[in-house]
């Protein structure tokens, strides 16, 4: 394959803006593979996950096989290789939460949201996932909902947050 | 007690710009060791100031900076200083306030650790949920920038250093510092094998130093006051203070800056304010989750190294995790053997295989499916997977840590959820 053909099939997949974002990150590194994590929250900051066709196009901009860079896509929980909603909520699942009543709270949110963990709502605003340890225990429990650091969490607190989407997302 | 870490830290107090950190006494120790001292000079204040990495391991941290080849000994290139800010111990939040309260200080740190060590480029690997202390830290970094505290010539000497925040892409073993280079490198965070150790082969096959935040943020304090003034810190055998934290069924749970070796029953009962009504304290895990489980009869050890080491667990973290009367410790075991299961990198097979054995059995015991000899299976992995050596890295034989601790306080509880058939505490479903 020519030079042009790759150029070609990449900006048919990467926008501009991608492009010039990883070639700053390939700066800082003496070989390309070395921004690989970088280049995939790169792609993933707009379009919320990682495509196939995204994740080939990185690698043949990398010089790197697209298996390679699957390996290292899968190792990271926060590099997501499946659509997800507007918002991800990462929900704490460790010890000190735990101890907190997270279990209880997380039902709660399953079952206002209609969703499990790895699940998006039917509206598709919200993807539910577990998540280590926030480093917030002591205002347990807690959970992170796009952005936002959200503690203290109990019953009431998550039917005010999600209670309005419930009707949206019943079948 | 005089507050050192936290000193621009207070209730609704962030001293988040370089005016307000050079306001008080901000960057004084930079200037002193740039104008004053040479790095050997810097190296033996750390060194003789006994700091020990406040990562978890202890480790002293003036004889990790003496592990890298210096002069004609180290070959021409970059040498590289990371600060591990990927704080994913569970139970542990100390790091986060550092950086999201006093970014400054921990800047102040890396430039004097990265002189000392002769890094010209400097890495913060930051969890990439922390997203305020991301933000921090660039703004932060960006005004280093515009006035010469990074760059080429800092503050007009012959030292410079360039400064870049790293966001994690998540996985806990990305703490381990060999894995976490190996996701600086763009890899999957597969610990390596050691030696060669960072400090001769690190990032980039370069001379690597990583120390913790906490650790970090001392070294502007020791350089400003001395060696000898830090270790008067201490009310015990270790120097300088420490963050300590409480969480759990106490009444104020949080995080505080207190001597090292301050008794650990003034940290549950003075500062966290005791149990709250209706709990008992039945244990504690003195320093994350990785750490054996202590029980009330060790309250009045010192929190120092080695005497909680010599009572048979780690002071780790230094952030506490207290087991109440009414949660299931299976459960809790369960809970922490379940994380240690999912963040196992899968390198090695008594990890990989031999975590998830773990998690089913105490799933069994505590769904009320346990059998007699299951205790058996549980005491035979904590002597296989928890044998150091057995494993390529810390992960396995710090995961069973809890359990086998668990299984020395607490065995009655198991064996009486293997008689009842059921959780006696509330079947399984999390706490109360």
């Amino acid at each position: 394959m020519t030079q042009d053909m790759i150029q070609t099939d990449l900006n048919s997949v990467l926008s501009h803006e991608e492009i010039q974002a990883i070639d700053a990150e390939l700066a800082h590194v003496p070989y390309k593979s070395g921004a690989a994590i970088d280049a995939l929250k790169i792609v993933q900051a707009k379009r919320g996950w990682v495509s196939d066709d995204c994740l080939i196009a990185i690698a043949r901009y990398l010089q790197m096989s697209a298996e390679q860079l699957e390996g290292v896509a899968t190792f990271y929980n926060l590099i997501y290789r499946r659509p997800v909603g507007e918002k991800v909520i990462l929900f704490c699942d460790s010890v000190s939460c735990w101890i907190s009543n997270s279990d209880g709270i997380k039902a709660k949110i399953s079952d206002l949201l209609g969703i499990d963990y790895g699940g998006t709502t039917l509206d598709n605003r919200y993807t539910l996932l577990p998540v280590p340890c926030l480093g917030a225990c002591d205002r347990a429990p807690v959970m992170m909902v796009g952005e936002d650091l959200v503690t203290h969490l109990d019953e009431a607190r998550v039917q005010l947050l999600f209670g309005q989407t419930t009707e949206a997302n019943k079948d | 007690m005089e507050k050192v870490l936290t000193r621009n830290i207070g209730p609704e107090q962030h001293t988040t710009n370089l005016a307000a950190y050079k306001a008080n006494y901000g960057y004084r120790g930079l200037k002193k060791a740039l104008t004053e001292m040479s790095p050997d000079d810097c190296q033996a204040a750390v060194k003789n100031s006994n700091l020990r990495g406040r990562g978890g391991a202890g480790f002293p941290t003036g004889m990790k900076w003496s592990f890298v080849p210096k002069g004609d000994a180290c070959s021409p290139g970059h040498k590289y200083l990371v600060c591990n800010a990927d704080e994913m111990e569970p139970g542990t939040f100390k790091d986060r306030l550092l950086m999201e309260c006093d970014p400054h200080q921990l800047i102040e740190g890396m430039l004097l650790a990265a002189y000392t060590i002769g890094a010209d480029i400097a890495y913060i690997f930051i969890r990439g949920e922390y997203l305020v202390a991301i933000q921090r830290l660039r703004d932060a970094i960006a005004e280093c920038y515009a006035n010469s505290y990074l760059g080429e010539r800092i503050l007009g000497s012959d030292f410079s250093l360039e400064m870049y925040v790293h966001p994690s892409a998540g996985r806990y073993i990305c703490g381990e510092e060999t894995a976490l280079i190996n996701a600086l490198e763009g890899k999957r965070a597969n610990p390596r094998a050691k030696p060669p150790f960072p400090q001769v082969s690190g990032l980039w096959g370069r001379p690597t130093i990583v120390n913790n935040v906490e650790t970090l943020c001392n070294i502007p304090h020791i350089i400003d006051h001395g060696a000898d003034w830090f270790k008067t810190l201490g009310v015990g055998e270790d120097s300088g203070t420490k963050l300590f934290g409480v969480s759990g069924k106490v009444n104020n749970p949080g995080c505080w800056e207190l001597p090292m070796g301050t008794p650990i029953r003034e940290i549950v009962e003075d500062h966290a304010g005791g149990m709250r009504d209706g709990f008992q304290l039945k244990g504690f895990l003195p320093g994350g989750g990785s750490t054996d489980f202590l029980v009330p009869e060790h309250l009045d050890l010192a929190m120092d190294y080695n005497v909680i080491g010599a009572a048979g667990s780690r002071m780790g973290t230094g952030t506490m995790i207290i087991l109440d009367d009414r949660t299931c410790p299976v459960g809790m075991v369960l809970n922490l053997i379940r994380f240690f299961a999912q963040e196992s990198c899968g390198f090695c097979t008594p990890c990989r295989d031999g975590l998830p054995w773990s998690r089913q059995v105490l799933e069994d015991i505590e769904n009320g499916a346990g059998r007699a000899e299951d205790l058996e299976t549980l005491a035979y992995q904590v002597k296989y997977i928890g044998a150091i050596g057995n494993t390529h890295c810390a992960l396995a034989p710090g995961a069973m840590e809890p359990l086998q601790s668990a299984m020395k306080y607490f065995y009655d509880d198991f064996v009486q959820h293997i008689d009842a058939g059921h959780c006696p505490y509330h079947n399984g479903k999390g706490a109360l």
